[in-house]
């Protein structure tokens, strides 16, 4: 140890390259005047804090969008760090998505009984989190990122604390998370082993060649990729979700369901293209086996669902099968296949949750049943959520169709047997997933009102900004090119790598 | 540090690992669980800073310092989560909170 030490003769500051950071010191500042702001005026509600919440969201893309304009790839602390195309284009997904999070959030923690300042000061530390996974190219740095994402939202899951269900949310997504962060810690350790680095590239470099046939490095790879397929809930890794997600305050349940779902894919894109791609032999069946297993076995138990959260919940576990799906034949369109899926799938998604809480607001209920007879007294949200469904389930001209596409053409392109299966699987899948969307839509549609109550709902201003929002982009990307853009920065990043 | 060193290091946290995994997944008892975990945890630690000996880096000891002080945060807010259930409750046994299905 004492030898370890001498070798460090003085410290030497690195230079910190203020723009490249901007976007996580706005957020770092927004979350501590959001817990002044608390601590000066604690009791009861303040919609103050929402306000500067959201406000710090849109204050964080602005040097997002300056460094894009920019152009120039910045990386700091010897590559651990690195600002580029790909990070910009997913830090601007995570900073849109927590605010349209923040807008869902808005009336639905002031009308409860919750801990506003909190509330907004964890949900912003776990954006941070966020922004910092895209950023990270070391294994410490993804780490630290991955434990401050998900620490709290532990929390945020288990927010309705005097509820059973609440702490039920709560206590399976911390058990399941902890236990997953310490597999990939333990296939981190392998990995830094190996390697005697902490940076993906130098174990990308390690782990290539004869080197890399060692069953350690096949141990690694599967521990780690293991960690993160619990993020992105893929099966088998998937039994915290529903409970959790219909446990949680639903607006949560849209947070975890969209962005840390989309830090899982960040996380598992950086390992699989930049440290792993060496060992494509042992990365490719593995996801192609996650991704099978994922959409059908999601698709599966969705189709049983009385309850909308719990079937967003296993439609999400299939989407995150589609998502995994470009991964099982690695190419660079793979990850600009991930990337697209992961833009729309944001848009769409939150969207559906978004009218999700408008209706609740009066059904009081999630189950599928109450939502019957939707049409006659809240047309507007009718037609915007069954548009959201359809999208989920891929028809055109929705976003989601092009975002099945884009998989598709992937799956098509490896031009293998294994991929043309697998696309075969997912063609199968998205016809299952039209089934269980299309029946919430004839629910709304077809069916009475449960209890002949047709008094409209009023729908707060905050989420009919949300769903403007999302529905907006779901046109959008369907019927431009915007998302495939999106998505062709992160291949260029891919193919740019050094080493 | 040399290889023969260096394996019974390995095994050490082999051995942990595999301790830990097994707890989490036959235990009932929240505590066990946690306690497990950080089974796991330190087995990662014993890994981290051994490969680091052995290879003449630092870096394994400074991950390992990252990765106990995340760990504390997490067990505060695992512990924290328990004591929740166990006001609602009077019972910390996994079993029993199972209320969601399907």
């Amino acid at each position: 140890m004492f030898a370890l030490l001498a070798q460090v003769t003085e410290f030497i500051r690195p230079d910190i390259d203020y723009h490249a950071f901007a976007p996580e010191f706005v957020l770092v500042g927004t979350l501590v005047v959001v817990l002044l702001v608390d601590l000066i005026k604690p009791d009861g509600n303040n919609p103050l804090l929402s306000s500067l919440a959201g406000l710090g969201l849109l204050g964080s893309i602005l040097p997002v969008i300056t460094l894009a304009t920019d152009g120039a790839d910045r990386d700091m602390f010897g590559g651990a760090y690195v600002v580029d195309n790909f990070s910009l284009v997913l830090k601007a997904l995570f900073l849109l998505s927590a605010y349209v999070v923040v807008l869902m959030s808005t009336n639905y923690i002031a009308e409860g009984d919750y801990a506003e300042g909190e509330y907004y000061f964890l949900l912003l530390c776990s954006v941070l989190g966020m922004i910092v996974m895209a950023s990270a190219r070391d294994l410490i740095t993804i780490f630290v990122a991955l434990e401050l994402l998900s620490i709290p939202a532990y929390m945020l899951a288990g927010w309705r604390k005097r509820d059973l269900m609440g702490n039920e949310a709560g206590v399976k997504y911390y058990l399941m998370g902890v236990f997953a962060s310490a597999i990939l810690l333990y296939g981190m350790s392998l990995l830094f082993g190996i390697a005697g680095d902490t940076r993906l590239v130098a174990i990308g470099a390690a782990i290539t060649g004869a080197a890399g046939n060692a069953p350690m490095v096949t141990l690694a790879i599967v521990f780690t990729v293991i960690g993160f397929a619990f993020k992105v809930s893929a099966v088998p890794f998937h039994t915290w979700a529903p409970d959790t997600y219909e446990g949680a305050p639903t607006p949560i349940t849209a947070f975890l369901a969209v962005s840390s779902k989309a830090a899982g894919f960040v996380a598992l894109l950086l390992v699989v293209f930049i440290a792993f791609p060496g060992r494509t032999d042992v990365v490719e069946p593995l996801m192609w086996v996650l991704a099978a297993a994922t959409m059908t076995i999601g698709n599966m138990i969705a189709l049983r669902q009385t309850n909308i959260i719990r079937m967003l919940a296993y439609s999400g576990v299939a989407q995150a099968g589609f998502m995994l799906a470009p991964l099982a034949v690695g190419s660079d369109l793979s990850a600009r296949a991930v990337v697209t899926y992961l833009v729309i799938y944001a848009a769409m998604n939150l969207g559906a949750f978004a009218c999700v809480i408008g209706i609740a607001r009066k059904t009081r209920s999630a189950e599928i049943d109450s939502f019957g007879g939707l049409f006659e007294y809240a047309p507007g949200l009718t037609v915007i959520l069954s548009l959201f469904l359809f999208s989920l389930a891929g028809i055109p001209p929705l976003g989601g169709w092009l975002a099945k596409f884009v998989v598709f053409r992937t799956l098509a392109d490896a031009n293998t047997a294994s991929g043309y299966v697998l696309g075969a699987i997912v063609a199968v899948n998205s016809v299952i997933a039209l089934y269980y969307y299309a029946n919430v839509a004839r629910q709304m549609w077809m069916n009475p009102p449960p209890d002949e109550d047709r008094t409209p709902i009023v729908v707060p201003f905050a989420i009919q900004a949300a769903i403007g929002m999302t529905i907006v982009a779901t046109f959008a990307f369907g019927v431009s090119d915007l998302a495939t853009r999106l998505g062709d920065e992160a291949t260029f990043l891919l193919a740019g790598l050094p080493g | 540090m040399d290889d023969v060193m260096l394996n019974q290091f390995l095994l050490l946290s082999a051995i942990l690992f595999s301790t830990g995994v097994y707890g989490v997944l036959a235990k009932k008892n929240a505590i066990l669980v946690l306690m497990s975990i950080e089974l796991i945890l330190n087995a990662v630690n014993i890994n981290l800073v051994a490969f680091g000996a052995h290879n003449g880096t630092i870096v394994g000891s400074v991950f390992a310092l990252f990765v106990i002080a995340v760990a504390a945060a997490e067990v505060g807010v695992g512990l924290a989560i328990v004591l929740l259930i166990y006001r609602n409750r009077r019972s910390v046994d996994l079993d029993d909170v199972a209320q969601m299905k399907g």
